[in-house]
């Protein structure tokens, strides 16, 4: 038993990452770290394979942030070629702590400009989407309510405990809420959230919580009838539902300035023994091809502007037409200060 | 005092108590003696309170024992392998009724040590009971179980566990501790040797019932049955049937016997030679030695068919020689 | 104390089968464990303390942050445990002592909560307690707002950790002689100084083994504090896991990760000074002969309360499951009204339907074959090192005593910082499907060792003693004495490395499992996207984890059966 140890120590020490030189028959493998959402089609996997004699290895690494932050403590030994996932809350810090090497892909000729926030092309944007609060339709029909149209709306006494939160510390989504009120009341963000408390505003720890335990329109049956979604979380519920419906149970509050736009980068890291390849993966995800399977494996919108939307997302996803945005490098200067204040004003 | 009135058990169906009834007087001990699975072990955590009957009443001086819990009946029990408390030591666990009774700590200590003594072990109480020898975990067992001067004393096999010589001391030792105290006892053991020596009335119990009952030399004198016959190794057991008026035929040849009760012919009988040469007697058993074991002031002789005798003097093994014993009828 | 020693040698040598000095031994029997730490902790964890760790971090502001983490990590860890004792001794004398109907079952489903993600307990307590849940329903109780409170962490902790009492108390309670405990009743002892003057102090050992192991799983909690707390509790793993990958701060996330390890060298430690030779040899017995049915009045009502207590406790929450998997609880989607109850398979059939032809797509038979795969190697694994760590820990040398809280290390010190700590060592090596059991044993070996190391202890020497005599080799010895006695507790060890590893307990250190997805990783992926389908799917994937469990729990109980009467 003790030589089946050894047999392990030394199956580690032989599969240790060291890519032999490139073999024109051999396939070469590329490695692509991304969160744990990250999804694609199987076909187009395949397709990218054959076309470039490669093998592709997904790495999902925990959320955002963790895969950020284990790509930054591995930056000299890098765990993989590619790193999908930084967003725009974190772009930033990625960009800071130069994990990436700059590539300008001949695909962002196709990506409208306001997509494009690192210009110096290390992180490429790759597809957005809003954070947005979602609402029960049921409940606001069935109590009579009318549905709050502005971030102001909420501190209301007849949506009192109505909304669930998800705490900015722990989750992008909940992050990306607290950026919007930001984005909207400036300076005297934390007099809102102070209103908000007042009002019964419930934090959770995450999304999957939020969602499908406390928000009264999942599958979950929770309590509150408003919760911080996506835009595109009342088009997942028709295409997911158990029975086909022709209208979601749910929609987005879709006001000026109360959602936050959240967009995604790619970029290949810099101490890459796969360049080429690396380019050609990200050139791939830029892709109209790549571009037009996303909306329906992760629930987000395609940067690329030839890029068709599925009918699903035509007929029930939506976007804000004024979405909240803040510029990264404002992100990167305060987003510790402003979670740590949020926690104060909140969670103490 | 202790009066056990039919009591039945059964479990899972099956009957391991089948109409027990018996009595014990002031100052007596009352020995349950049977084999492993007669029941005897069960009547014990019966009368103790551990298990309920199926039916049949406990009582003790005229009261009912029914509603009265293990802890509230006063009764000490001893078992084969001590059942000392690993974690306490001497002390401790001769003290543990005591303090189990609320007795001061004065009068806990002095009694302790008083049956400590009792039991020849002054001086051991700050011993850890794991390092004891099986005959100084007994003691201390014993000790433990009178420390608390209990209405009745009961014994689950005491002396199984300890090799033949520590069982002759310890059991002489009981004795002595038993009439000193004068705390009636019942015994529970399958060595009808050591149920001979401390009881003044021997029950055994064989399939859950009593079988016999009496005091040793009755039980002795007349077994009454073949099972406790041969059980308690009182001779040669041979079946028969009864061919003339005081005639019985056997494997072993034809005897006469007087039975007590009336016979006809082709009844079949048990039949018991004592295996001691009583030369007065007509009846003979032979058959051809195979062994011989020294036996002080005897031989114990074993013949080829299985039968013993006890003879004073040394036959050669291998010939053939025949005894005259007392055979008496069994029912 | 010479004694003892004595026998130490001669112990270590009757098991290597040749004479040989007893530090040799000794050293013998802690080259694999050791070797296990070393690489997969110890070399990982003192690397990213290296480089994260500063003087600098010793601030006062950090300094408070620090303390107030550590008075709460301790305040809910000590009161989580002090309950997990309360439903969980009891409920040990239950299964320790008697026989009753769908027993086994109950027992495996106190088991199952242990290897249930953080996400489908809230789900599932949310689904019995919350507003629209199956109480307010049916029953028209008043809901529970469970979800943020400190109530849900205190009652989560037990339902997660009442098991592992169930197991390492139940082991030792029904290996005691019940003559003890006659014998206390015949001296006066009512049922309380029968617990409180014998049971209790002879089981000491076990239940601080058990109380230590349930202490350091509250003490690292992170999922239950996070996702049942609302986010408003912090523990230190809490802090820490913010530390590092939400409000960067290394070098203050190693000063909490340090402050948590010494805590648990202490706390380790403290109960190895406490528990060394309190263990008292006593010849276990077969199981059965403990085993009754209820007969008196008293027993039926504790046996009958115990069963409604357990029932309702893990029962109800845990069926609310299959509940969800195979009903739809819903009104029609989008008409609120009066909840509509139909039957169906839908979300199972999905499950084997790759509808979106994701490449992640698992399919449930292929995680399920993953799941028990990983589970087995974790078994084979722990065992095969804990084997050998227990047989030391159990006759301790001064060694031992520093050896024993090392051993107990990995339960109680941070996974996030460990995984940075491995990431940094060993890189992409860390996606290789072989390390997955590697990092379930990290976690899964305590229990085998705390297991094992008692029942080894409370074999008497002479039984071997007696064997070797009869002419038994030490290997022979081993097989038919060790063995066949340690069958009872080697199954508990089993069955706690099983769960852990179904449970996924380490899968956070490592950088990803891309190749051979598991059931938890299924139900995550479920579970992080909207649509009623997801949802369903997810509960059926829990559902199946569910079942999967309380079948293997079953399975392994079996093979304690032809036990009776061996000893």
């Amino acid at each position: 038993m003790k030589r089946l140890f050894l047999l392990a120590i030394l199956l580690l020490a032989a599969c240790s990452p060291k890519t032999p030189p490139t073999a024109s028959a051999e396939p070469q493998t590329i490695t692509v770290m991304t969160h744990d959402s990250f999804a694609v089609s199987e076909d187009l996997v395949r397709s990218f394979e054959e076309t470039n004699n490669a093998k592709i290895v997904f790495l999902p690494g925990g959320d955002a942030g963790a895969v950020l932050n284990k790509a930054v403590l591995t930056k000299d030994a890098p765990l993989a070629d590619v790193l999908f996932g930084v967003d725009n809350t974190f772009l930033s810090r990625a960009l800071e702590a130069e994990i990436f090497a700059s590539y300008a892909s001949p695909e962002l000729n196709n990506i409208p400009d306001p997509f494009q926030l690192d210009p110096s092309n290390y992180a490429l944007p790759v597809d957005y989407g809003d954070v947005c609060i979602n609402y029960d339709k049921a409940f606001f029909a069935e109590a009579g309510l009318s549905v709050p149209q502005s971030l102001e709306d909420l501190t209301r006494a007849e949506y009192a405990n109505l909304l669930v939160v998800e705490n900015p510390a722990t989750s992008s989504t909940g992050l990306a809420f607290l950026m919007a009120t930001i984005a909207h009341f400036g300076d005297d963000y934390l007099d809102y959230w102070r209103a908000l408390k007042a009002n019964g505003v419930v934090v959770v720890d995450g999304w999957e919580t939020a969602y499908y335990t406390s928000f009264s329109g999942s599958s979950g049956r929770g309590s509150q009838p408003m919760v911080v979604s996506y835009g595109t979380s009342p088009a997942a519920e028709v295409i997911f539902a158990e029975t086909p419906l022709d209208t979601s149970p749910t929609a987005s509050i879709l006001g000026p300035g109360t959602c936050f736009r959240q967009i995604e980068f790619v970029g290949i890291l810099k101490k890459t023994q796969n360049r080429a390849l690396a380019e050609k993966f990200v050139d791939f995800m830029l892709s109209k091809q790549f571009q037009e399977d996303m909306p329906m494996q992760m629930f987000v919108y395609p940067v690329n502007s030839n890029a068709a939307l599925p009918a699903e997302f035509v007929k029930y996803a939506q976007t804000s037409d004024q979405p909240a945005t803040l510029a990264p490098d404002v992100i990167a200067a305060k987003r510790d200060r402003w979670i740590q204040e949020w926690t104060d004003v909140v969670m103490k | 005092m202790l009066e056990v009135q039919h009591i039945f058990k059964t479990y899972e169906g099956e009957l391991l108590l089948n109409d027990i009834s018996f009595s014990i007087a002031e100052g007596e001990t009352i020995c349950l003696l049977g084999a492993s699975g007669s029941g005897k072990s069960t009547l014990l955590r019966i009368i103790a309170g551990l298990e309920d009957p199926s039916s049949g009443r406990i009582l003790f001086n005229d009261i009912d024992l029914a509603s009265t819990p293990p802890h509230l009946r006063d009764f000490g029990l001893v078992f084969q392998d001590y059942a000392l408390f690993p974690h306490l030591d001497v002390n401790a666990n001769v003290a543990f009724g005591l303090k189990m009774r609320r007795v001061g700590q004065d009068e806990i200590s002095q009694r302790v040590a008083a049956s400590l003594e009792l039991v020849n072990l002054t001086g051991f109480g700050k011993r850890k009971v794991i390092n004891l020898s099986g005959g100084e975990q007994q003691r201390v067992a014993l000790a433990r179980a009178i420390a608390t001067r209990p209405r009745l004393l009961m014994f689950d096999e005491p002396l199984g566990a300890l090799d033949r010589a520590l069982r002759e001391d310890l059991l002489n030792e009981l004795r002595r501790i038993l009439h000193q105290t004068e705390v009636p006892a019942i015994y529970v053991t399958h060595d009808q040797e050591e149920a001979f020596k401390i009881a003044d009335h021997v029950l055994i119990l064989h399939d859950g019932s009593i079988i016999r009952a009496g005091t040793p030399a009755d039980v002795w004198a007349n077994p009454q049955s073949a099972y406790a016959a041969e059980f308690l190794g009182l001779g040669n057991v041979m079946d028969g049937e009864v061919a003339a008026k005081y005639g019985v035929q056997t494997a072993h040849g034809n005897f006469t016997v007087k039975c007590s009760h009336k016979h006809s012919n082709g009844d079949k009988v048990h039949l018991l030679a004592r295996p001691f040469e009583m030369r007065n007697e007509t009846n003979v058993i032979s058959g051809v030695v195979t062994d011989m074991i020294f036996q002080q002031d005897r031989y114990k002789v074993v013949f080829d068919n299985g039968f013993f005798v006890y003879l004073n003097h040394a036959p050669k093994i291998g010939k053939k020689i025949s005894v005259h014993v007392k055979v008496e009828c069994l029912a | 104390m010479d004694h003892s020693l004595n026998c130490e040698d001669t112990e270590t040598r009757r098991l290597l089968g040749f004479s040989v000095p007893s530090w040799l031994s000794r050293l013998f029997l802690w080259l694999l464990p050791l070797s296990f730490l070393a690489i997969f902790f110890f070399l990982p964890l003192s690397k990213i303390l290296a480089l994260t760790f500063n003087l600098k971090a010793l601030t006062i502001e950090n300094l408070r942050i620090t303390y107030d983490a550590l008075r709460f990590t301790f305040y809910q860890a000590i009161l989580s445990t002090l309950l997990t004792l309360l439903l969980g001794l009891p409920s040990a004398y239950l299964f320790a002592r008697f026989d009753f109907r769908g027993k086994s079952m109950l027992r495996a489903l106190t088991a199952v909560p242990f290897m249930l993600p953080t996400v489908v307990v809230a789900a599932s307590f949310n689904s019995l307690l919350g507003q629209r849940g199956l109480l307010s329903t049916f029953l028209h109780l008043s809901p529970f707002q469970f979800i943020g409170t400190f109530t849900a962490i205190l009652l989560a902790h037990i339902f997660y950790n009442t098991t592992i009492i169930i197991r390492i108390v139940g082991n030792a309670l029904s290996s005691l002689d019940p003559k003890l405990e006659q014998t206390a009743r015949s001296l006066g002892a009512d049922s309380f100084h029968v617990w409180w003057n014998v049971i209790l102090p002879i089981l000491r050992p076990s239940i601080f083994a058990a109380s230590l192991l349930v202490f350091l799983f509250d003490f690292t909690s992170f999922g239950v504090i996070l996702l049942l707390g609302g986010s408003q509790f912090f523990t230190l793993e809490v802090e820490i896991y913010l530390r590092v990958l939400k409000l960067p701060d290394y070098s203050l996330a190693a000063l909490l990760s340090v402050t948590q390890l010494v805590c648990t060298i202490l706390v380790s430690a403290l109960y190895t000074q406490v528990v060394t030779r309190t263990s008292t040899q006593t010849a276990p017995r077969s199981e059965t002969s403990n085993l009754r049915k209820p007969k008196t009045l008293r027993e039926r009502i504790f046996v009958a309360s115990f069963i409604f207590i357990l029932s309702s406790f893990f029962l109800l929450p845990l069926a609310s499951l299959p509940v969800h998997s195979l009903f739809r609880l819903e009104a029609d989607r989008g008409q609120r009204g009066e909840v509509q109850y139909g039957f169906t398979t839908d979300y199972y059939t999905e499950l084997f339907i790759n509808r979106r032809g994701s490449v992640f797509y698992v399919p449930p038979i292929k995680a399920i074959l993953n799941s028990l795969m990983y589970a087995s190697a974790t078994v084979l694994i722990s065992l095969l090192l804990g084997f050998p760590a227990a047989f030391a820990l159990a006759k301790p040398t001064r060694l031992e005593k520093v050896l024993d809280p090392l051993i107990m290390l990995p339960l109680g010190s941070s996974a996030v910082m460990l995984g940075l700590g491995l990431i940094i060592s060993y890189g992409r090596w860390l996606t290789l499907p072989l390390l997955v059991p590697f990092a379930h044993t990290l976690v899964a070996l305590p229990f085998v060792v705390r297991t094992l190391q008692s029942a080894i202890a409370s074999i008497p020497q002479r039984l071997r003693q007696a064997a070797s005599s009869l002419g038994a080799s030490p290997l022979e010895v081993w097989k038919n004495i060790d063995f066949p006695i340690l069958r009872r507790a080697t199954l508990a060890a089993a069955t706690f490395a099983f769960t852990v590893s179904l449970g996924e307990f380490g899968a956070t250190l490592l950088i990803a499992r891309p190749e051979y997805p598991t059931i938890p990783v299924a139900i995550e992926r479920f579970l992080s996207q909207p649509g009623g389908l997801n949802y369903g799917q997810a509960m059926a994937m829990a559902a199946i984890l569910m079942l999967l469990t309380t079948a293997s729990i079953l399975l392994i109980e079996k093979f304690r059966l032809p036990n009776a009467g061996e000893f």
